[in-house]
């Protein structure tokens, strides 16, 4: 998987929203299945418009997590989620300024504020397993 | 004749151009754009009339209490109610229902009486019910609608035994448009000695309301689907039942003598309007009515008899494009589903072409997954609504081809 430097420059190449979008559902396309037993209401995440499940885990110290939507280009999101996110340290988590990354992908301006709050939703859900998994390791 | 130009011009927001395209409003369903009289007024009254209502006498006061009660006479009118003081002002049609659910549905209903709704209520009308049902003991049985959304006349009687103490039903569903025939569902309740409460949010809109044909007991819509302002909406209580119940909020403006030890309450409307109302608001929503009222209800609902006409027609010719909700009896507003595209993908392409439409589960939960999806996209018209408009829509649906 690529990760978010290799992301970030793929996406400055394209111009048009067309282009961004199509590079995302491509991106999408290559997310791995969630296993349906994860389909639950446990790993659910709400507040956004499609059906998103997530789910975070810690190997060695390190996160990571993955997940799963119904709309193409959630899935796409997801797909850079994992670039940012997976890997990191539980500690570096929280410090991660997830839309200031988003903003050099020029996705920004596509996002509208009820999608924006969708993904949110998706980056609060893994904040909150980090700092709870910090606390417990203390 | 309907002149659309007309009526187009008096709406400024159509004015707006954005990335050198005009603005394709498909959600008035969710709420409408507001005509110039409506903007025109609030802010005359806020330069020239603005006070308090009902507490003094001094110039201002005794105008805007003028006003205000003028908008309550204008909306009496626009339903035909028999009196102004039928009328309630409140924040929404949601608070509306929580009015009835918290004052005549906590006094009135007891263990083992039934609250009837059908699958196509919003949660407005859905969760304040249950809640009583919590409360009271009394159950919530829910009737069913056809695969097309139809109303099912059988499915009604069914449900409708002798311990149904209140019918709630929409004159029309936010999700597949379909017009419920409410004069017929109100004569069968009552025949068992039911009340009904009317969700008119959308019905009120595309169709002439008459509440007294109807002989409805309550019937609740929002100002701001009217193409009046947020934060009003109205509460239609039949007189000879909102002079038992009591107040749902309490405060000032609303009583008639208070002591230390004891209240007695004001007649309704008052009784019902706690604190400070939403004086501006009430009066642009009358300014709105009465708006539409010239224009004529029977002509918009034609008008948009024709654009749902139009619009079948395109979508008939486009492969792939499925109709959720295909009542006999529909207004304005189109559920679709086009190539089983994710709503949300659809209306992320869509908004590129500046083509508004609602995605989601509209409120309507029950409803979407009884459908069979778990969210939908939704366009739906407005009396300004352009053919052009929905020629717009299906450009830029295509554009989705590009990617699915
Ligand atoms: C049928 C119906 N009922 C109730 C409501 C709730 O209206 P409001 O949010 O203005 O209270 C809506 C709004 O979407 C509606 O469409």
């Amino acid at each position: 998987m690529e990760n978010i430097e290799t992301l970030s420059d793929n996406f400055s190449f394209l111009e048009s929203w067309e282009d961004k979008y199509q590079y995302l559902l491509d991106l999408g396309e290559k997310l791995e299945p969630l296993d349906t037993c994860f389909q639950t209401d446990e790993f659910k995440v709400t507040g956004c418009q499609s059906q998103v499940w997530l789910v975070p885990e810690i190997k060695d110290g390190k996160f990571y997590f993955k997940a799963t939507s119904d709309a193409m280009m959630v899935r796409g999101i997801i797909y850079v989620l994992k670039a940012i996110y997976n890997g990191k340290s539980i500690h570096e988590i929280k410090n991660i300024e997830v839309e200031k990354i988003f903003a050099t992908l020029g996705l920004e301006g596509h996002l509208s504020s009820s999608r924006r709050n969708g993904m949110l939703s998706m980056v609060e859900k893994i904040r909150l397993y980090a700092i709870k998994a910090e606390a417990q390791q203390q | 004749m309907y002149n659309i130009d007309q009526i187009r011009a008096d709406f400024p927001i159509f004015k707006r151009i954005e990335n050198g395209k005009p603005i394709v409003y498909l959600d008035s369903a969710a709420s409408a754009q507001k005509p110039q009289c409506v903007l025109d007024k609030m802010t005359d009254v806020y330069q020239n009339s603005y006070a308090n209502v009902h507490r003094s006498e001094y110039l201002l006061a005794d105008e805007i209490t003028t006003l205000y009660e003028n908008a309550r006479e204008r909306i009496q009118n626009f339903i035909s109610a028999s009196s102004s003081h039928e009328i309630i002002f409140t924040r929404n049609a949601t608070e509306s229902i929580n009015l009835v659910a918290n004052t005549w549905g906590l006094e009135n209903l007891q263990k083992d009486d039934v609250i009837l709704v059908s699958e196509a209520e919003h949660h407005a009308n859905l969760t304040p019910w249950q809640i009583v049902a919590q409360k009271t003991g009394a159950k919530l049985k829910v009737f069913k609608i056809s695969d097309t959304g139809n109303f099912l006349q059988e499915e009604f009687e069914k449900s409708l035994k002798d311990n149904v103490k209140l019918v709630a039903v929409t004159a029309m569903s936010n999700v597949l448009g379909t017009i419920f025939p409410i004069r017929q569902i109100i004569q069968k309740a009552h025949q068992v000695g039911a009340k009904v409460l009317v969700d008119a949010c959308q019905g009120v809109v595309h169709q002439k309301t008459d509440v007294q044909d109807l002989d409805c007991d309550f019937l609740a819509f929002s100002g701001h689907k009217l193409y009046g302002p947020t934060g009003i909406g109205v509460l239609y209580i039949k007189s000879e039942i909102s002079k038992d119940m009591p107040p749902y909020q309490t405060g000032g403006d609303m009583v008639d003598t208070v002591t230390y030890e004891k209240t007695t309450y004001a007649l309704p409307p008052a009784r019902f309007e706690a604190g400070t109302p939403a004086i501006v608001e009430a009066i642009g929503l009358g300014e709105a009515v009465s708006y539409l009222s010239k224009i004529g209800m029977e002509n918009i609902s034609s008008y948009e008899k024709e654009l749902l006409t139009y619009f079948n027609q395109k979508a008939n010719e486009l492969p792939h494009f499925k109709i959720i909700g295909t009542a006999k009896n529909k207004g304005g507003v189109i559920s679709f589903d086009y190539k089983g595209i994710h709503p949300q993908d659809l209306s992320f392409i869509l908004s590129h072409e500046n083509v508004a439409i609602r995605v989601g589960h509209h409120c309507a939960e029950p409803l979407v997954h009884r459908m069979g999806y778990s969210s939908i996209a939704r366009a739906s018209f407005g009396m300004y609504t352009l053919k052009e408009d929905i020629d717009l829509f299906f450009k830029a649906l295509l554009k989705a081809d590009r990617f699915f």
